[in-house]
């Protein structure tokens, strides 16, 4: 029987030759991720119900990456890193990356590929919607509540639902300014906010081996957005480059088949593609940014695990190379790694760095989520008032990075460096000679 | 459980994410720890915009009047906090009418037990405001609001039905012998 790539993914989870979309399965998980917003929970009902002196069904397989709310002085939010620690120390756990000493790491989905947890093949679960970015490897990976990681914390095993899958077909190559947030940006406001509910979206076409892991990793992470159960691209010669210099593990690379049913097929021309933004309060309410270039901006944010990633640095630093910012602009570097590139990486013979600083943004925050999802009142970044702010980040629902009476706009880093620089969103193909 | 949920609605529209629904700087609550899982419920739809004049929580209150949601489409997009569903629980609130919800809401429902998702598909929202008084029948999928003599169809929640009787996931799992009680588990 014909299967797509995430049927054939939960089929070897499932221990069955084959499954359908629509069917109840009982799946192994290779991954649980947690963090401090939803480890202590998770680590409650774990214990409650089964027992305290429980084990985890296997140590080397839980993640913990403490990582949303690190660098503030909130009493609760500290208690509950203590009580991920405590945890971690008490399981045994190898991959625990404390806030408190050299192993932190910094965001969740960009720790777990840059410290070779994203494997081909796999089935990943995580207690955060956004890890459905890590089907970016070619894997299965999709967010759980608390109730469902405690099961999988004893068991190691979850009953899903297989999904049908949805397939998006990005032929070429995408032009000078474009970037792989704004061809999912473009994809969400075609199908809505829920127009991949329940669904797999996945990603193939000509144009994929032109994307580097972290373009499809921000592909992927915004599958959410639109709903899905999970984003998924197969596996290729780029994502084996990067799976190997991170992980000596073994893993297997699976196809769809050509005769594998899809509910449906989307297909976009990425040369035909421009710059977009989402303006407030949907991710599905997107425009051309030279179409929105009357609104004014309060501040510009580069950050997430979206838009946090060192190529998304990279690409911001080239357009303020030499220019002057215009109003307030935030950096937070995803992880520890991308931080210590923001030093080494150039751009025209000069640090990321001293780009940033030069063009009047403000020194970078500590790797973590910070203002993405507001956070505590002494979040770096978050947005305490009525403030308009472009963003890198993945949602604009009312008050996501703060206060309900701020505005969020995304968009690509490009776009968002070239609207701090002029102070209103702007097409950056307008600074790109 | 009663297969009868009598009580007034509180009436929300499209989109409702879980910002909306619990705010993020109230995610520092843990959900298992009694005293925070009591002040969750305080803070059910604290996030919406101020364009909806009624609180689902009223100022000062820490439980809602409201035992029935009624909502647009895509209600709970968003984060996967559990959070979400045991916040409307914890505020007393004991199902949601949605024309359709996000998945992993929906899931965190079963899974906690803590309300029942139905889905409907009249688009509830436009005919129904806050304060209705309505009587919802999960034998039958059915909502009657006396009020204006009408009754809408709900899909049927299926096998779902039976966990959230149960009080959830883990309950389930023990109530059918899917997983073991553990020696010192105390319901
Ligand atoms: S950076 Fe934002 S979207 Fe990503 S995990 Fe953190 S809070 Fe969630």
């Amino acid at each position: 029987m014909s299967m797509t790539l995430t049927e054939k993914i939960l089929a070897r989870a499932s221990g069955r030759p084959s499954v359908k979309a629509g069917d109840n399965v009982w799946v192994q998980a290779d991954i649980l991720m947690t963090h401090d917003v939803c480890g202590p929970g998770t680590i409650g009902i774990f214990q409650h119900e089964f027992g305290r002196d429980a084990k985890v069904f296997d140590p080397a397989r839980v993640v913990l990456t403490p990582d949303h709310y690190i660098f503030t002085a909130d009493a609760k939010c500290l208690r509950n890193i203590d009580v991920c620690r405590e945890f971690a120390r008490a399981q045994k756990l190898p991959h625990f990356y404390d806030p408190a000493d050299e192993t932190y790491s910094g965001v969740c989905h960009l720790t777990l590929p840059q410290k070779g947890h994203c494997r081909p093949g796999e089935v990943m679960f995580g207690t955060d919607s956004h890890t459905c970015t890590h089907g970016a490897f070619g894997l299965f990976a999709t967010g759980i509540g608390n109730t469902d990681a405690a099961f999988i914390l004893g068991t190691g095993k979850l009953l899903i639902k297989i999904p049908a899958s949805m397939k998006f077909v990005l032929d070429g190559r995408l032009p000078p300014g474009v970037m792989a947030k704004d061809i999912i940006l473009r994809i969400i406001g075609d199908i809505g906010v829920d127009g991949a509910t329940y669904r797999a979206m996945e990603f193939t076409g000509d144009g994929i081996p032109c994307l580097t892991m972290e373009d499809r990793m921000t592909i992927c992470n915004m599958a959410i957005e639109a709903g899905a159960k999970n984003g998924i691209i197969a596996a290729d010669a780029v994502t084996e480059a990067y799976v190997r210099q991170r992980t000596a593990q073994p893993y297997t690379v699976f196809a769809s088949d050509p005769g594998a049913s899809y509910l449906s097929v989307h297909r976009y021309d990425l040369a035909k593609l421009v710059p977009v933004v989402a303006l407030p309060h949907s991710p599905d309410n997107v425009k051309p940014a030279a179409a929105c270039g009357d609104c004014r901006l309060d501040r510009a944010y580069i950050g997430s695990c979206t838009g946090g990633k060192i190529s998304d640095f990279t690409a911001a630093a080239r357009l303020l190379d030499g220019r002057r910012v215009a109003i307030e602009t935030c950096l937070v570097p995803a992880t520890v790694e991308v931080a210590r590139q923001l030093e080494t990486e150039t751009v025209h013979g000069q640090s990321l760095l001293d780009i940033f600083r030069a063009a009047g943004c403000l020194p970078p925050a500590p790797p973590s989520c910070a203002a993405c999802l507001g956070g505590p009142a002494d979040t770096f970044g978050r947005l305490n008032g009525a403030e308009v702010c472009i963003s890198t980040t993945n949602r604009n629902f009312p008050g996501r990075m703060g206060s309900k009476r701020s505005s969020v706009i995304l968009a690509s880093p490009c776009t968002v460096a070239a609207s701090a620089i002029t102070g209103r969103i702007t097409d950056p193909r307008e600074m790109i000679a | 459980m009663s297969d009868t949920i009598r009580g007034k609605i509180f009436v929300v529209r499209d989109n409702i994410d879980t910002d909306q629904i619990i705010p993020a700087h109230h995610l520092t609550l843990v959900p298992t720890i009694p005293e925070e899982y009591a002040k969750l419920g305080s803070y059910a739809l604290s996030g919406l915009p101020d364009s909806y004049r009624e609180r689902f929580v009223p100022e000062g209150r820490t439980t809602s009047p409201y035992r029935i949601i009624v909502a647009g489409r895509n209600f709970g997009c968003g984060s996967s906090r559990e959070h979400a569903p045991i916040s409307l629980g914890a505020a007393g609130a004991k199902a949601v009418v949605a024309e359709s919800f996000a998945r992993i809401f929906f899931r965190n429902c079963i899974a906690t037990g803590e309300l029942y998702p139905l889905d409907t598909p009249t688009r509830l929202c436009d005919d129904l405001t806050t304060g209705m008084e309505a009587e919802l029948d999960l034998d039958a999928n059915r909502l009657t609001v006396p009020g204006l003599g009408r009754t809408y169809d709900l899909a049927p929640l299926g096998d779902a039905r039976q966990v959230i009787d149960h009080g959830g996931l883990f309950a389930h799992a023990r109530k059918t012998g899917m997983i073991q009680a553990s020696a010192d588990h105390t319901p």
